[in-house]
């Protein structure tokens, strides 16, 4: 099978995942006071969940642009670090303008996919693996938006799991056959039980508190388990069995 | 809104969101070699996921019981590796069918 072949297949579930996720962005956004052409030009030009989320709600409630930068940056930094990783995973068909090109289209379901396959991957593996959840995330938004208003509540609190169903479809299998990954993800649970309940904990921003529990558990992980070498294209790969 | 509050509202999200996704490429040229950063990284995406998830799947629906079937039924299917749309669409029949018996059955 072509490298375009292989993404083009990857990128189908996530993209049928994104549809009904950002059909539940297009519902709030326009039940917020957006019009339907700007719900999904956010989603046209953002593409990713948390942050739109959180600057959907920003928007709406008039905050300011510091408020803006800071939070999109803080929720999005994961962004970076997954830049970072996928950074070693790519082949010399990936020269800067490539990098620039797919970096727009780095999301959680992206990289954890990508980083799933075993060998190193190029632009044309990328090229067709963005087209399905672009596509997907982007219509589901505009969908949404123009049906919203007619779905009765209980269909709408049903698909506000959506987003986190996909999370946990990505976190659970590796965690199934890793130890390390296992305890490492036990770690970010309970700091990030205790950011939400423990006072004076709960009074740092979530997107504060999502960087503080990544960053804390996979230092953890990184001096207590190190993963060797070949231990660690096993363990991608089973990553990428969702 | 109006279209101009908007637009400066969606230029300074989408510029943040893409400078963050794109700046490691621009100051990271070099292969990472490191065992230990490279540990770090394997990490990340499923610290951060976790770290997202939970608790916060447990405030996203009407009540916290529907969201607490939710999020079972998320494991348990997650467990037998079925895919994410598949994950994502039982996790969200499981808090359809609990709202439905709550107001329904009790």
């Amino acid at each position: 099978m072509s490298s375009f072949r292989k993404g083009f297949t990857d990128g189908i579930p996530i993209g049928l995942g994104y549809l009904a996720v950002s059909f539940s962005f297009g519902i709030l956004a326009v039940a917020g006071g957006l019009n339907i052409l700007q719900a999904t030009l956010i989603s046209m030009t953002c593409l990713t969940s948390a942050g739109q989320f959180a600057g959907l709600t920003i928007m709406l409630s008039g905050g300011s642009i510091i408020e803006m930068v800071v939070s999109q940056f803080i929720i999005n930094l994961r962004y970076s670090l997954m830049s970072i990783s996928l950074s070693q995973h790519i082949d010399k068909t990936m020269k800067l303008p490539q990098k620039l090109f797919f970096g727009e289209f780095h999301t959680d379901e992206i990289f954890a996919v990508s980083m799933g396959r075993p060998e190193k991957l190029g632009s044309r593996y990328f090229l067709g693996v963005i087209i399905a959840p672009y596509v997907g995330w982007s219509l589901g938004t505009f969908l949404g938006a123009v049906c919203g208003e007619v779905l009765p509540p209980m269909i709408v609190s049903a698909l506000g799991v959506a987003l986190y169903g996909m999370f946990i479809a990505i976190i659970v299998p590796p965690m199934k056959h890793s130890w390390k990954i296992s305890i490492v993800v036990a770690i970010a649970i309970a700091l990030s039980l205790c950011f939400h309940f423990v006072p004076f904990l709960k009074n740092v921003s979530s997107g504060f508190a999502i960087i503080i529990c990544a960053v804390l558990a996979s230092l953890f992980g990184a001096i207590v388990f190190p993963i060797e070498e070949d231990k660690k294209e096993k363990e991608n790969k089973e990553g990428g069995s969702v | 809104m109006n279209w101009l509050s908007f637009l400066t509202y969606l230029l300074v999200m989408a510029g943040v969101t893409y400078l963050v996704r794109v700046l490691p490429y621009i100051f990271m040229r070099k292969e990472v070699k490191n065992r230990f950063f490279k540990s770090f990284l394997l990490y990340v995406p499923y610290t951060v996921l976790a770290a997202m998830t939970i608790p916060a799947i447990l405030f996203a629906t009407d009540n916290i019981y529907s969201a607490i079937a939710g999020l079972l039924v998320a494991v348990v299917v997650a467990l037998f590796e079925k895919g994410l749309l598949t994950v994502a669409i039982s996790s969200c029949v499981a808090v359809l069918l609990t709202e439905v018996l709550q107001r329904f059955v009790f």
